[in-house]
């Protein structure tokens, strides 16, 4: 109710046609309303999670491995290939920071919104984590640890599969 | 007989594979790895004696997969073998066939059936996911959930009757509820089963005075994940003791790994009990699987 109210004003207000103007690379997208709610998972408490991620240094290289990894895939890359590649970084990297308790407000839209239409299937779901596993193991992330935090991601398969 | 048997279906196996890998919207391989399962010796998806809920091969609900399995535990008075394929379709249903060796070795003449008297037996399964999933589920409790049947025809009806046996075949039916812990890296399972079998079925089904009704027995596992290529742990298997020959529950330790989607390798240490008046059959379990 809240929420929708704070929309409601946003959309009278006229909302900027790009909701981050410190982000002047990216491209628009619709209004919205940023929450951390959005990121789709709870985080981690503590720090144990982020420092076994190496801080942002580390968060940084796990999405940009797993991104880079992905659009060279050509099971899955067609995926990716229309979508804004310099937001999607920023975001990725804001949600892995705020789950794994590195203390960022995560900017992005919700799961069901940012993979509407994108007709993602259950397998183009596992080679995404498949990619992911490999640039955590580039990072020298435990097998453990890998597996804490592939548990947070898990259920969003269910917001991020259409078909 | 064997190889050729274990030719064919390798053959079929890999015209399943290359039926899926050429239709656009089936999609093999999806699955993340090891979270397909191995196979039992009865040849559903599982772990080495448990059956699991997941559905066997690699495929999501967008495909179809399919394994080969051979399988065999070498015991101090026998040696068991078991072979076959299985198929799981969308990720809901999983059809199998398995057929077991039970050689008697030099037992078989103890026993008073002859040397290297083999008991055989044909398992047919069907395995259906109700509700869940294993590995998706993870801010829940709820597991995945199966429900199975398994047909099991020995057709040795003169021994089995002189054993005390009812029947040389029947239907076994479980529930399995399975889940993966990913927070914990560890995947437990567990079963019940109605039943009638002896030695799963090997030695007929029902008893000698009225023990002919189905009773309900538990298979479980628990397993570690110490890689995503490597699953240790161990399983738990009650069973009926129909005809009096003090049968034993069945459990074991287990180490499957998975060289690739294609290829896993579990190999441990099965204790089998006594198995027809033959004490402390335990030893080295092997089992390979290939498949996508």
């Amino acid at each position: 109710m809240f929420t929708a109210l704070i929309a409601a004003v946003a959309l009278a207000a006229g909302a900027p046609e790009t909701p981050n103007p410190q982000h002047p690379n990216e491209e628009a997208v619709d209004p919205y309303v940023p929450s951390d709610a959005n990121a789709g998972a709870a985080p981690f408490a503590g720090d144990a999670m982020w420092r076994a991620f190496h801080g942002q240094p580390g968060v940084d290289r796990v999405v940009d491995g797993m991104v880079d990894r992905s659009l060279a895939d050509p099971r899955i890359k067609e995926i990716f290939e229309s979508h804004d590649m310099v937001r999607l970084r920023r975001t990725l990297k804001e949600q892995f920071c705020y789950i794994l308790g590195g203390g960022c407000a995560y900017s992005g839209r919700d799961m069901k919104s940012v993979h509407k239409d994108l007709g993602v299937q259950r397998t183009d779901f596992n080679i995404l984590v498949e990619h992911l596993q490999s640039a955590m193991e580039d990072e020298k992330i435990s097998f453990r640890d890998q597996n804490r935090f592939l548990a947070k991601l898990a259920p969003m398969q269910r917001d991020a599969v259409e078909r | 007989m064997r190889p050729r048997c274990i030719a064919l279906l390798v053959g079929v196996a890999s015209l399943l594979g290359a039926g899926s890998a050429s239709a656009d919207d089936l999609r093999p391989s999806g699955k993340l790895l090891l979270t397909g399962g191995v196979t039992t010796v009865e040849g559903s998806g599982g772990g080495g004696l448990s059956s699991w809920a997941t559905i066997t091969g690699y495929a999501t609900r967008d495909g179809v997969g399919a394994n080969v399995h051979a399988t065999r535990v070498e015991l101090p008075d026998y040696q068991f073998r078991a072979y076959g394929a299985a198929v799981g379709l969308f990720d809901r249903i999983e059809l199998s066939y398995t057929r077991q060796d039970f050689n008697t070795q030099g037992t078989g003449a103890k026993l008073g059936l002859g040397r290297g008297f083999t008991f055989h037996q044909d398992v047919v399964g069907v395995k259906v996911k109700v509700l869940g999933d294993a590995v998706y589920d993870q801010d829940t409790w709820v597991p995945q959930v199966a429900v199975g049947a398994q047909y099991k025809n020995a057709a040795k009806a003169p021994i089995v009757a002189a054993l005390g046996g009812q029947d040389d075949d029947g239907i076994d039916y479980y529930v399995s509820a399975t889940k993966v812990l990913l927070a914990q890296s560890m995947v437990v399972s567990g079963a019940v089963r109605a039943t009638k079998a002896n030695q799963t079925g090997l030695l007929g089904f029902g008893g000698p005075g009225g023990e002919d009704d189905y009773s309900l027995q538990f298979e479980g596992s628990a397993g570690l994940l110490l890689s995503k290529r490597l699953l240790v742990g161990g399983e738990y298997r009650s069973k009926p003791n129909n005809l009096g020959l003090k049968e034993d529950d069945w459990w074991d330790l287990f180490a499957a790994y998975a060289v690739s989607k294609n290829l896993s390798v579990t190999a441990g240490y099965a204790d089998l009990g006594t198995i027809a008046t033959f004490k402390g059959q335990r030893g080295l379990y092997l089992s390979l699987q290939a498949g996508f």
